[in-house]
C-alpha cells in the first residue's frame, strides 16, 4: 500500500510525544542497523530495532502498534550503548510502549492463553504483565 | 668500428627472477657475437645497480648496452642518463623488456618464459648494432598560453599563469565569462554566497595587464606542437560598438523580440538585445543574431533609432586573430542532461533541473531571491529533490556518479529550509556522496537541523495532480511505497560532457572517452595531461567534480605549465622520422596519413618534408609510404628484420 508522507505526518503529535518522553531526536538515526545486528531479542520480533526507529521517524504509529517489537525489547540497552550518533534507543522503545500502553488496546488476549502456560506462570507475573498488556 | 655491447639482466627481485632463470639468460647471451659482458644483479635501477652499469661502461669500453629489465615506459630514462653519465651516446642503450613481457604474462610457464627472455635479449642486441648516436632537438618555446574557457577552472588557470609573469590569452565561447559557478546561488558546506567568491576573480582577470580575454569567441585552427602552438582565434560580432555604447539600455525597453534567458536557465526572458548579467561582472549589450529581426531580413531597426550614441553597428564583423603560445590549457566544463529523457518523470514548469533551482535561489535571480515556483509564482512548501537522475542509471543515462548533486541538494534543501518558514523539503537518494571536508557534517545538518527528510530509494513517477505535482517513491528502510504531495520537483540531473566537446577534441589533437569527457595521459601518473604533449585538462572538462576539486585540478595543469615555461628551451626525441630524397616520389601518402601534420610535400623538390619538432615518431608515414622512402631513426627496416629473424629462429 501507498502511503502518504507530509509535514502532518512527519510533525504529528505522535512524534512530538516520542521525543518528549524519550528526550531522543528521532531524526538523529542515520539507519545504520547495528542497534538491530545486537539485539539479543531480535530473532523473535516481527519488525527489527532499526525499522522501528525509522517508522518513528516517518510518524507511521499504527505499523508500530501492529509489530510486537517494542514488547519483545528486553530494555537492555546494548542498543544505545552501541549507537553511533548517540541514539538511546531503549529509551525510545520505552517512550512507544508508554504511548501504545495508554492507547487501551488489549495487547493479550487472555481466553487465548493456553491452560498449560497459565499453569506453569506465577501469579505475581500475570498480574503484573495484565496490568501492563489490558486496556 | 668493433661493436663492443654490454647484456646487464636485471632480477627485479623475484619479479623476474622469480620467473625467468636470469642466470640462464646470461649464459645464453655472454657468446653471443659482439657481446663483451654479460651481467645480472638483482635491482640494477638502484644505486649500487646504476652504478654498476656506469662502471662496467666505462671499464670495458663498452659501445652499445642492453639492458634487460622492465618496460622502456618505466626506466628508459633513467639508465639513458646513466649511460649519459658514462660517456655514451644515450641512444646507444636498448631495453630489453623481460618483465611486463615475459615474466608477468608466462608466471606458471618458466622455461618458456627463460627461452622468451633470450630471444628478446637478442633481439635486442641485434636492432643495437644497426643504432647511430642521435642528440635531442632543441625547439623554441613561446611562454605564452592559452586558455580555452571561462569558468572557474579557466578563470583560476588563466590568473595563476599571469601571476607568474606569463601571458595568457582566454577564450570564452559565451558573451561573458564564469560559467557556471557564476550561475550559482550559493556553495557548499559554508553557504558563500557565490559573487563574494567570483567577482574578484573575474575583475583582476578582466583587468590583469597580461591576461587578454575573448568573449563570444571561439578557437577555430590549432596547429603547431608543444611550444609553438598556432591558433586562430574566431571572435563573433556584439553589433554594438563598445566605445559608443553607455549602456543606457534604452534599446532593451525599445526591442520587440522577447527570448528565453540563458543565463536563468529559461526562467526570465531577455530581449534580443540585451546586457550580460551583473554576475558576471561586464554589462556588455550586445544583440543576438538568432533572434533580432533586423539579421533575419526585417525593417526593425528599433534599438539603431533609439540608440542616442549610435551605438548599434549591423555591419559589424567578427575578428580572427592568430597567436602563437607554448602551452594550451582546455577547461570548456560540463552540460546538463536533458530533464526530457525521463519520460515517467512528467514535465511540467513546477518539475525543474538543479541549475534552474539555483537560479531561483539566488539573491540576483528572475524572483530576486524570493523562493516561488515557475507555474504560478506561489511560494512551495513542500519541495521534493530527486538524485541520480541520469546518473548511475546504465539504462537509461550513464553508469557513473555524476559527485556533486547529493551536495548540492543538500545546499538547495538548507537554503530553502532557511528562507520558507514551514517549507518541508524531501530528497529521495540512492546513497548520499559527501566524501570531502565538512561535507559529511553538512548533509548531516541538513537532516538534523533544517529537517529535511532523507528517504532511500528513486522516484517511480511524477504527475500532476491539480495545484500539486504528485510523486510516487519508496523509502527502503521501512519497506513503504510513499507518496508526496509537492509544489515544485527539482531533478539532479546528470553531469554530461559540453555540447562540441568532441568537435573542439579534434581541433587540439586529445582523445576524449566513450562518454565524450577528454581523458588524461595516464589516470592515476599524468591525471592532467592529455596525450598531446603541451595541452593539459582543468576543471570538469575531463570530469564531474565540484569547485574545490575544479581548481584542485586546474593547480595541477598550471603547474605543468609552469614548469615547462620555466625551461630555457624544449628538446624534443630525436628518433622521428626522415625520407630518403633520392627515392620519394613525392605522392603525399604519408602527409595524408599523418595525425600531427607533421608532412609536407616540398613544392619545388616534390618530396616529403617532416618538421622535426611536430614528428611525434609513431610511425604511421612508414608502414604507409609506397616507395619505402619514409624511414625512421634508430628503427630502420634491417633492424626490424633482424629482430623478426631471432624471433622467428624456432621456425626456420
Ligand atoms: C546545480 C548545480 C549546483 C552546483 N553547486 C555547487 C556548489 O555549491 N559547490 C561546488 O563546489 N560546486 C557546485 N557545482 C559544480 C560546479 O558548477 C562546477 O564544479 C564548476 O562550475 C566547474 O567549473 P568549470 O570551469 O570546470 O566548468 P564550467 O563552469 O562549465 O565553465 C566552462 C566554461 O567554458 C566555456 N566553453 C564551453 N565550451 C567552449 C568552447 N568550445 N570554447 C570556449 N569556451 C567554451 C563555457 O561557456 C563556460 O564559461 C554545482 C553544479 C550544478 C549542476
Ligand atoms: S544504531 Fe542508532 S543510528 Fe544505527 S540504526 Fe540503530 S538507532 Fe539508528
Ligand atoms: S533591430 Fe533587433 S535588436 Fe534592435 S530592436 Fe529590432 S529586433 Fe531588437
Amino acid at each position: 500500500m501507498r502511503i502518504e508522507i507530509s509535514t502532518e505526518t512527519l510533525y504529528s503529535d505522535f512524534v512530538k510525544k516520542v521525543e518528549a518522553i524519550s528526550e531522543q531526536t528521532l531524526i538523529s538515526c542515520y539507519q545504520c542497523g547495528k542497534c538491530s545486528a545486537g539485539c539479543p531479542m531480535c530473532f523473535a520480533m516481527d519488525l527489527l530495532p532499526s525499522q522501528i526507529i525509522r517508522l518513528a521517524q516517518l510518524g507511521l504509529e499504527d505499523d508500530i502498534a501492529k509489530a510486537n517489537t517494542i514488547w519483545i525489547c528486553a530494555s537492555c540497552i546494548t542498543c544505545s550503548v552501541r549507537c553511533p550518533k548517540g541514539v538511546d534507543l531503549a529509551r525510545v522503545m520505552e517512550a512507544l510502549r508508554l504511548i501504545t500502553s495508554r492507547k487501551n488496546i488489549d495487547q493479550v488476549q487472555i481466553p487465548e492463553i493456553p491452560k498449560e502456560t497459565i499453569a506453569q506462570l506465577p501469579q505475581v507475573a500475570m498480574v503484573g504483565g495484565f496490568r501492563k498488556l489490558t486496556a | 668500428m668493433e661493436k663492443r655491447i654490454g647484456v646487464f639482466v636485471c632480477h627485479c627481485g623475484l619479479n623476474i627472477a622469480g620467473t625467468v632463470d636470469v642466470e640462464q639468460v646470461v649464459e645464453a647471451v655472454k657468446d653471443y657475437p659482439d657481446v663483451v659482458y654479460a651481467g645480472n644483479y638483482i635491482y640494477m635501477c638502484s644505486d649500487p645497480g646504476q652504478e654498476l652499469v656506469r662502471t662496467t661502461i666505462r671499464e670495458q669500453n663498452l659501445n652499445g648496452v642492453v639492458m634487460s629489465n622492465c618496460s622502456p615506459l618505466m626506466h628508459e630514462k633513467t639508465f639513458r642518463r646513466v649511460a649519459t653519465k658514462a660517456g655514451l651516446n644515450p641512444y646507444l642503450l636498448e631495453i630489453a623488456n623481460i618483465r611486463e613481457d615475459v615474466s608477468w604474462p608466462h608466471e606458471n610457464e618458466k622455461e618458456l618464459a627463460t627461452k622468451k627472455a633470450i630471444s628478446i635479449v637478442k633481439m635486442a642486441i641485434e636492432k643495437l648494432k644497426r643504432n647511430v648516436e642521435l642528440t635531442p632537438m632543441v625547439v623554441p618555446l613561446h611562454k605564452r598560453a592559452l586558455v580555452v574557457g571561462g569558468g572557474i577552472a579557466g578563470i583560476t588557470a588563466a590568473l595563476e599563469i599571469a601571476s607568474a609573469g606569463y601571458e595568457v590569452i582566454v577564450v570564452e565561447k559565451l558573451p561573458y565569462v564564469g560559467g557556471h559557478a557564476a550561475q550559482l546561488a550559493g556553495t557548499f558546506p559554508t553557504l558563500d554566497r557565490v559573487p563574494c567568491l567570483m567577482a574578484p576573480m573575474i575583475a583582476k582577470m578582466i583587468s590583469h595587464p597580461k591576461i587578454k580575454v575573448y568573449t563570444n569567441a571561439e578557437v577555430d585552427e590549432v596547429s603547431g606542437y608543444v611550444g609553438n602552438f598556432i591558433v586562430k582565434i574566431k571572435t563573433s560580432p556584439s553589433y554594438i560598438d563598445e566605445g559608443k555604447c553607455n549602456n543606457c539600455g534604452l534599446c532593451l525597453e525599445k526591442c520587440p523580440v522577447t527570448c528565453p534567458s540563458e543565463f536563468d536557465c529559461g526562467l526570465a526572458e531577455r530581449k534580443a538585445i540585451y546586457i550580460t548579467p551583473p554576475e558576471t561582472m561586464s554589462q556588455k549589450v550586445l544583440i543576438d543574431p538568432g533572434n533580432c529581426l533586423h539579421l533575419n531580413g526585417d525593417e526593425c531597426r528599433a534599438c539603431e533609432e533609439i540608440c542616442p550614441t549610435k551605438a548599434i553597428d549591423f555591419l559589424q564583423q567578427g575578428i580572427t586573430v592568430e597567436k602563437t603560445v607554448g602551452a594550451i590549457i582546455v577547461a570548456t566544463g560540463y552540460g546538463l542532461w536533458d530533464k526530457k529523457n525521463i519520460p515517467e518523470y512528467e514535465s511540467d514548469p513546477d518539475v525543474i533541473d538543479g541549475l534552474q533551482f539555483e537560479r531561483i535561489l539566488s539573491p540576483s535571480g528572475p524572483t530576486g531571491g524570493d523562493i516561488r515556483r515557475p507555474s504560478d509564482g506561489k511560494v512551495p512548501k513542500q519541495i521534493v529533490f530527486i538524485s541520480c537522475c541520469g546518473s548511475r542509471d546504465p539504462e537509461h543515462g550513464f553508469t557513473y556518479c555524476s559527485r556533486v548533486c547529493c551536495m548540492y541538494i543538500a545546499k538547495q534543501a538548507v537554503l530553502y529550509s532557511r528562507t520558507v518558514p514551514g517549507g518541508q523539503a524531501y530528497v529521495f537518494y540512492m546513497d548520499i556522496r559527501s566524501d570531502s571536508k565538512g561535507y559529511e557534517e553538512f548533509v548531516k545538518s541538513a537532516m538534523e537541523e533544517e529537517r529535511v527528510l532523507y528517504l532511500r530509494g528513486r522516484v517511480s513517477k511524477l504527475f500532476r495532480d491539480g495545484d500539486k505535482i504528485k510523486v510516487w517513491g519508496s523509502d527502503t528502510l521501512s519497506g513503504k511505497s510513499v507518496e508526496i504531495s509537492a509544489d515544485l520537483v527539482i531533478m539532479a540531473t546528470a553531469m554530461t560532457p559540453r555540447e562540441g566537446a568532441i568537435a573542439l577534441a579534434r581541433k587540439l589533437n586529445v582523445t576524449v572517452d566513450a562518454i565524450g569527457f577528454l581523458t588524461e595521459a595516464h589516470p592515476k601518473l599524468q591525471p592532467v595531461e592529455t596525450l598531446t604533449t603541451g595541452i593539459y585538462l582543468a576543471g570538469t572538462v575531463q570530469w564531474p567534480r565540484d569547485i574545490p576539486d575544479s581548481i584542485a585540478s586546474t593547480g595541477g595543469a598550471v603547474s605543468k605549465v609552469l614548469s615547462m615555461f620555466s625551461r630555457k628551451e624544449l628538446l624534443h626525441e630525436p628518433t622521428i622520422a626522415w625520407p630518403d630524397e633520392e627515392v620519394c616520389s613525392g605522392c603525399g601518402i604519408c602527409a595524408s596519413v599523418c595525425t600531427y601534420n607533421a608532412i609536407e610535400i616540398d613544392p619545388i623538390k616534390r618530396v616529403a618534408k617532416v618538421n622535426e619538432a611536430v614528428c611525434e615518431s609513431c610511425g604511421a608515414c612508414i608502414a604507409s609510404c609506397p616507395s619505402g622512402a619514409m624511414r625512421h631513426k634508430n628503427w630502420n627496416a634491417r633492424q626490424f628484420m633482424d629482430m623478426i629473424d631471432i624471433a622467428t629462429g624456432a621456425y626456420v
